[in-house]
């Protein structure tokens, strides 16, 4: 076997081995590399008590309630299996939205309201011009009054 | 191997062959660059969920996709040179370093400019913007350990180990959205599934996507001749060019 194939195995072990290694690493942080948990990881107790982190799922649709003072709003943040209320004083991104994707961070507080310092909106990879939006969603409410 | 290609792994005859291919591509990327640009701006429609913003989409999603191709690139010649000591892969690795680091700076930058407007933030340091990070400082990284070591053998030889062992990095930029539960949403353009775009803004992303192509490959000929200069100035031939130049 020539020297420079020797080499050329000795790099790609050491690549293969380093990737085994990092694969492994990343395994154990699991956990920890989540950006947000899910209403159903809060609900089975996989979130973290006592300190903050966030939620990710989606704005239950009519759960938006602005209060009086025009800053508050109180929504349900639900991944459709599992839902959590939440409360937030700030601004709002502008794709905030009932039935789209949201990221809040916080602490749940008394009551078991969620009570988020940040909120952000998480969009789809999606992108259609809103002609092509409006057809699908025909489509899907055609669809859905067949199967009933 | 009946193909001449190691007749281009010369300093030699390569430093002519990037000459005369470097005007073809910059050319070419410029002209791609202002189709894309006006299909980008002018022709694509808005989209129905996040208005005119979304046409950052058409820098950041090619200036992130060059970021990660460019650093494999290197990892390849990288591996060459440690593997068959070819001078020009290591020179090669050299020219691409800036490129790709400009790149992945233009996705973190417009990438910020989207999340502001979008999300409600500059920056999370959620899986995909985290690992997009690292690549910048791979590159920024590399490029400083090069000009830390002055023995020109050495620095290409310790170059090269560091893009090697980074390189496990760019799986994970790619897959961070498929394993962790990111702010980042997932791919819209992939192998596996059609496409999650409309076909005119998909058409104006992969024409910006070649314009990028190109544009590196044109400033990597450019910048690989120059080192090529550098480096090979006590021989002969660069010796006749410069007193035909003069």
């Amino acid at each position: 076997m020539k020297s420079r194939h020797k080499k050329l195995i000795a790099i790609g072990l050491g690549v293969a081995g380093l990737g085994i290694i990092v694969a492994l690493v990343l395994n154990a942080f699991q956990d920890n590399l989540v950006f947000f948990y899910t209403p159903t990881q809060v609900a089975a107790g996989e979130a973290p008590e006592g300190r903050a982190f966030r939620i990710g799922g989606l704005v239950e649709m009519e759960s938006v309630r602005r209060e009086a003072d025009g800053l508050t709003v109180r929504f349900l943040v639900t991944d459709t299996a599992q839902s959590i209320p939440v409360v937030y004083k700030g601004i709002l991104p502008d794709l905030f939205k009932e039935g789209k994707g949201v990221v809040a961070e916080g602490k749940i507080a008394d009551g078991g309201v969620f009570a988020a310092t940040q909120v952000l909106a998480k969009h789809d990879e999606n992108y259609m011009p809103p002609e092509a939006a409006h057809a699908v969603e025909q489509a899907q409410k055609a669809q859905a009054t067949l199967a009933k | 191997m009946s193909i001449a290609w190691f007749k281009y792994s010369s300093p030699m005859t390569f430093y002519g062959l990037a000459g005369h291919l470097a005007p073809w591509f910059g050319w070419g990327a410029a002209i791609l660059a202002v189709i894309g640009l006006y299909i980008g701006f002018f022709v694509a429609p808005t989209d129905f969920q996040q208005g005119e913003a979304y046409r950052v989409i058409f820098i950041h999603v090619p200036a992130a996709w060059m970021s990660m191709f460019i650093y494999l690139v290197m990892a390849f010649w990288s591996a060459v040179g440690l593997a068959w000591n070819t001078r020009l892969s290591f020179m090669m690795a050299r020219a691409l370093a800036p490129t790709g680091a400009l790149f992945a700076f233009l996705s973190l930058w417009t990438g910020a400019f989207w999340g502001k407007p979008m999300w409600g933030a500059w920056w999370v340091w959620d899986a995909r913007l985290t690992s997009a990070l690292i690549l910048f400082f791979l590159y920024v990284g590399i490029m400083a350990l090069w000009a830390a070591i002055d023995d020109r053998r050495r620095g290409d030889r310790a170059g090269a180990l560091l893009i090697l062992v980074g390189a496990i990095n760019v799986p994970i930029i790619y897959f961070s959205v498929k394993w962790w539960n990111t702010l980042h949403q997932g791919a819209s353009i992939s192998l596996t599934k059609a496409p999650s775009m409309a076909s005119i803004m998909l058409t104006g992303m992969l024409i910006m996507a070649f314009a990028a192509w190109f544009y590196s490959i044109a400033v990597a000929l450019v910048r690989v001749r120059g080192i090529i200069l550098e480096r090979e100035r006590q021989t002969e031939w660069v010796k006749v060019l410069l007193e035909q130049r003069s």
